[in-house]
C-alpha cells in the first residue's frame, strides 16, 4: 500500500514539475517583457533595474527557474495587474464558484450517464441503445457555448423559466445575508435558512449546470457503452449465464464491477473535461468563477492571473486524478497482491 | 444449362453497382458522413461563386434583417449577409482542422518513432515530456499557449497543435514498438542501415493506419476547440470569417435576433458531425478491434 501511494505520489509530483516547467517557458516566451507590464510606460532606468532584481530576471535562467518553483510552492502566484490582489486570493476567493458548477455536473453525469451508457450496453440495438447512441453521437458534434445559448434563448427568451446570467439576483445578495462557510452557495444558503436565497441561487444553476452536463454526457455515455460491451463479452459473463445465473445478479453484480475501474478512469477524464470546459460555459453564462476571471485576465494581458489560474487547475485535475489512482487501489485486489 | 452457369457467375462475381451498394448499407454512416462532409468541402472550395453578398461588406440599411429569400440566413448587426460569411466560413474551419492535425503530427510522430525505435531512457524522457501535456485539463492548455503567444488564429492553431501532439506520439509508439524486433528491422540494421533511414523508411510506413485513424477522429474535436478558442476572443480576428467568431459576435444581440448565433452554430455543428461519422466509419474498416462499437 505505502509503496504504491508513494509510487503514484512521485509520479504526481514529476508531473507537476513538468507544469510547473511549462508554465515558466510560457510566461518566459510572452510579448512584452514582465517589466513593462508592471511599470507601464517609459519607467526610468532605475525602476527597470530594480524591477528586475525583484523579480530575479538578472539571474541565468535555471537561478530565475529556481525562484519561480519556490514562489509557486509557497503559493505565491503573483499580483494580478487587473485587479492589483494577489492571484492567490483571487483564485480561492472564485474557486468555490468553479466548483459547485462542476460538482454538481459530474454528479450527474454520475447518476445518469453512467447508467444510460449500461442500459444502452446491455440491450444492445434496442431502440433506447439508438436513441442513446444518436444522442451521444450529435452531443459530441455540438459546440458548449452553443448549447448554453440555445438553453439561454429557450428557458430565458421564451420561456423566461431561469435568470440569464450570474450566480445570484444583486437584490437578493443585497437583501438576504448568509456566512460563505463552504463556498457553495446551495449549501449556505441552506445553512443561514434564507430561502429565497437558495431559491435564486438554485435558479441560477440550472442552465449553467444543464450546459456543462449535457457537453459530458455524450462523451460519458459513449465510453462506458464500450466498455461495457467489451465486459460483457468476457467469459466469466458467459458462464454466469450458463450458470443460470440472474440477469440483474450478472450484470450489476459482475460485469459492472468488472467496469469499475474503467468507470473511475471515465470519471476522472470528465472532472478534467469540465474543468476545461468550464471555462467557456463560465464565459457564456457569466459566471464568477475561474473560468469567467481567466478569459478576463487574458483580454488585459494579466498574464500573472492567466498563469495562476492554470496552474491552479492543472493541479486539482493531477489530485483528482491521484485519488482516482488511490481509489484503483481500494477497487481492485490485483494491484494489492503485487 | 448455360442459364444456370450465368446465374452462378454472376452470384460469384457481384456487379460493381451490388459492391457500392453493399458497402454503402454495411457502412451507412461513413457514406452520410462522407456525403456531407464532401459537400462541405465542395462549399469551401466553391465559396466565390455561391455567394450572393461580398461576406464582408457592410450594409447598415439592411443590418439585423430575418431571413428571406434575398438573405437566405437574415443578416448581422453590420448588414452582411449571414448565408455568405457561413458559407467562406467553411473555408476557415476545413484549413483549421487539416493544419492543426498537420502540425500535430509533425511533432508527434517524429517523438513517437524515437521513443518506440530506441526504447529505454529516450523512450522514457519523451514520453514523460508527452504525459506532462496531457497533465493539464483539454482546452485549457491551448487557451494558456495562445495567451502566450499572443491573440490570433495562427496562434490558436499552433496552440491546439502543441497540446495535442502526445496522442500521436503515443499511437506511432505503440505502432513501432510493436514492430521493432521484426526480422526485417534486423536485417536493415544488419546491412547497416542508419537509424534515422530505418525510423522513416521501415518503422513509420506500419504506423500510418493507427494515426490516420487517430487524426480522421480528431478533425472534429480541433475545429470545435478552434471555435471555442474563437468565441473567448483568443482565435479569429476579423476580418478573418470564422463560426465561432461570428457566434462570439451575435452575443450581445442573439435573444432577439436568433438567426445571428444559430446559422453558424449549426455550420459548426454540421461539419463536426460529418466529420466525427466519417472519422468512425474510417476507423472501423481500418481497425476492425473496434467493431464491437457498431
Amino acid at each position: 500500500m505505502v509503496k504504491y501511494v508513494a509510487q503514484r505520489l512521485l509520479m504526481m509530483i514529476v508531473i507537476l514539475c513538468g507544469v510547473l516547467v511549462i508554465t515558466f517557458a510560457l510566461s518566459r516566451i510572452l510579448p512584452g517583457s514582465p517589466v513593462e507590464m508592471m511599470l507601464g510606460h517609459r519607467p526610468t532606468q532605475e525602476q527597470i533595474d530594480l524591477a528586475k532584481a525583484e523579480l530575479h530576471l538578472d539571474k541565468s535562467i535555471p537561478i530565475q527557474f529556481a525562484y519561480y518553483v519556490g514562489d509557486m510552492v509557497q503559493g505565491d502566484f503573483g499580483k494580478s495587474l487587473r485587479t492589483g490582489q494577489p492571484v492567490l486570493d483571487d483564485v480561492v476567493e472564485r474557486m468555490t464558484a468553479t466548483l459547485e458548477l462542476t460538482t454538481i455536473a459530474v454528479i450527474l453525469i454520475i447518476l445518469i450517464g453512467i447508467p444510460i451508457g449500461v442500459i444502452s450496453a446491455v440491450k444492445q440495438n434496442s431502440i433506447s441503445d439508438h436513441g442513446a447512441r444518436s444522442f451521444s453521437i450529435a452531443g459530441m458534434a455540438l459546440p458548449v457555448f452553443l448549447v448554453g445559448m440555445m438553453l439561454q434563448m429557450l428557458f430565458y427568451g421564451k420561456l423566461a423559466w431561469f435568470p440569464l446570467q450570474g450566480r445570484m439576483n444583486s437584490e437578493v445578495l443585497l437583501d438576504y445575508e448568509f456566512a460563505r462557510v463552504t463556498g457553495f452557495y446551495l449549501i449556505d444558503t441552506l445553512l443561514a435558512g434564507e430561502w429565497v436565497a437558495f431559491k435564486s441561487a438554485a435558479a441560477h444553476l440550472v442552465l449553467p449546470v444543464l450546459t456543462l452536463t449535457l457537453a459530458a454526457m455524450a462523451v460519458v455515455t459513449r465510453i462506458t457503452r464500450n466498455t461495457m460491451v467489451e465486459a460483457l463479452g468476457e467469459d466469466f459473463v458467459r458462464t454466469a449465464k450458463a450458470y443460470g445465473l440472474p440477469k440483474n445478479k450478472i450484470y450489476f453484480g459482475y460485469a459492472l464491477r468488472a467496469t469499475l475501474i474503467p468507470m473511475m478512469t471515465v470519471v476522472g477524464l470528465t472532472y478534467g473535461f469540465m474543468l476545461g470546459n468550464s471555462v467557456i460555459v463560465e464565459y457564456v453564462f457569466d459566471w464568477p468563477g475561474l473560468g469567467g476571471y481567466v478569459v478576463g485576465a487574458i483580454v488585459k494581458n494579466d498574464f500573472p492571473a492567466v498563469m495562476g489560474v492554470t496552474l491552479f487547475l492543472s493541479t486539482a485535475y493531477l489530485l483528482i486524478n491521484f485519488i482516482i489512482d488511490l481509489l484503483y487501489y481500494v477497487a481492485d485486489p490485483r494491484l494489492r497482491a503485487v | 444449362m448455360s442459364n444456370l452457369f450465368k446465374i452462378q457467375a454472376a452470384q460469384i462475381k457481384p456487379s460493381i453497382t451490388a459492391k457500392i451498394s453493399a458497402f454503402m448499407s454495411a457502412n451507412t454512416l461513413l457514406v452520410v458522413g462522407g456525403g456531407i462532409f464532401l459537400a462541405i468541402v465542395l462549399v469551401a472550395v466553391l465559396a466565390p461563386w455561391i455567394v450572393p453578398f461580398e461576406p464582408n461588406k457592410m450594409n447598415f440599411s439592411d443590418k439585423l434583417e430575418a431571413p428571406s429569400l434575398e438573405h437566405l440566413m437574415g443578416t448581422d448587426a453590420l448588414g452582411r449577409d449571414i448565408f455568405s460569411r457561413v458559407v467562406y466560413g467553411a473555408q476557415t474551419s476545413l484549413v483549421i482542422g487539416f493544419t492543426v492535425l498537420a502540425i500535430a503530427m509533425a511533432i508527434g510522430v517524429p517523438i513517437g518513432l524515437a521513443a518506440g525505435y530506441f526504447g529505454g531512457r529516450i523512450d522514457m524522457f519523451l514520453m514523460r515530456i508527452s504525459d506532462v501535456f496531457l497533465a493539464f485539463p483539454p482546452l485549457l492548455l491551448p487557451i494558456t499557449i495562445t495567451a502566450a503567444l499572443g491573440a490570433g488564429l495562427f496562434n490558436a492553431m499552433l496552440a491546439l497543435a502543441i497540446s495535442w501532439f502526445p496522442w500521436y506520439a503515443r499511437i506511432v509508439r505503440g505502432s513501432v514498438m510493436a514492430i521493432r524486433e521484426e526480422l526485417y528491422i534486423d536485417a536493415a540494421r544488419a546491412m547497416g542501415v542508419g537509424s534515422i533511414r530505418i525510423m522513416f523508411r521501415h518503422a513509420l510506413p506500419n504506423s500510418w493506419t493507427p494515426a490516420i485513424v487517430q487524426a480522421s477522429m480528431d478533425f472534429g474535436y480541433t475545429i470545435l476547440a478552434a471555435a471555442s478558442l474563437s468565441f473567448i476572443g483568443i482565435g479569429a480576428k476579423p476580418p478573418t470569417i470564422e463560426w465561432g467568431l461570428m457566434v462570439a459576435l451575435s452575443r450581445s444581440k442573439f435573444l432577439d435576433f436568433w438567426w445571428t448565433a444559430a446559422f453558424p452554430g449549426l455550420a459548426i455543428f454540421l461539419t463536426v458531425l460529418a466529420v466525427n461519422l466519417l472519422g468512425d466509419g474510417i476507423r472501423d474498416i481500418l481497425d476492425p478491434k473496434h467493431r464491437s462499437d457498431r
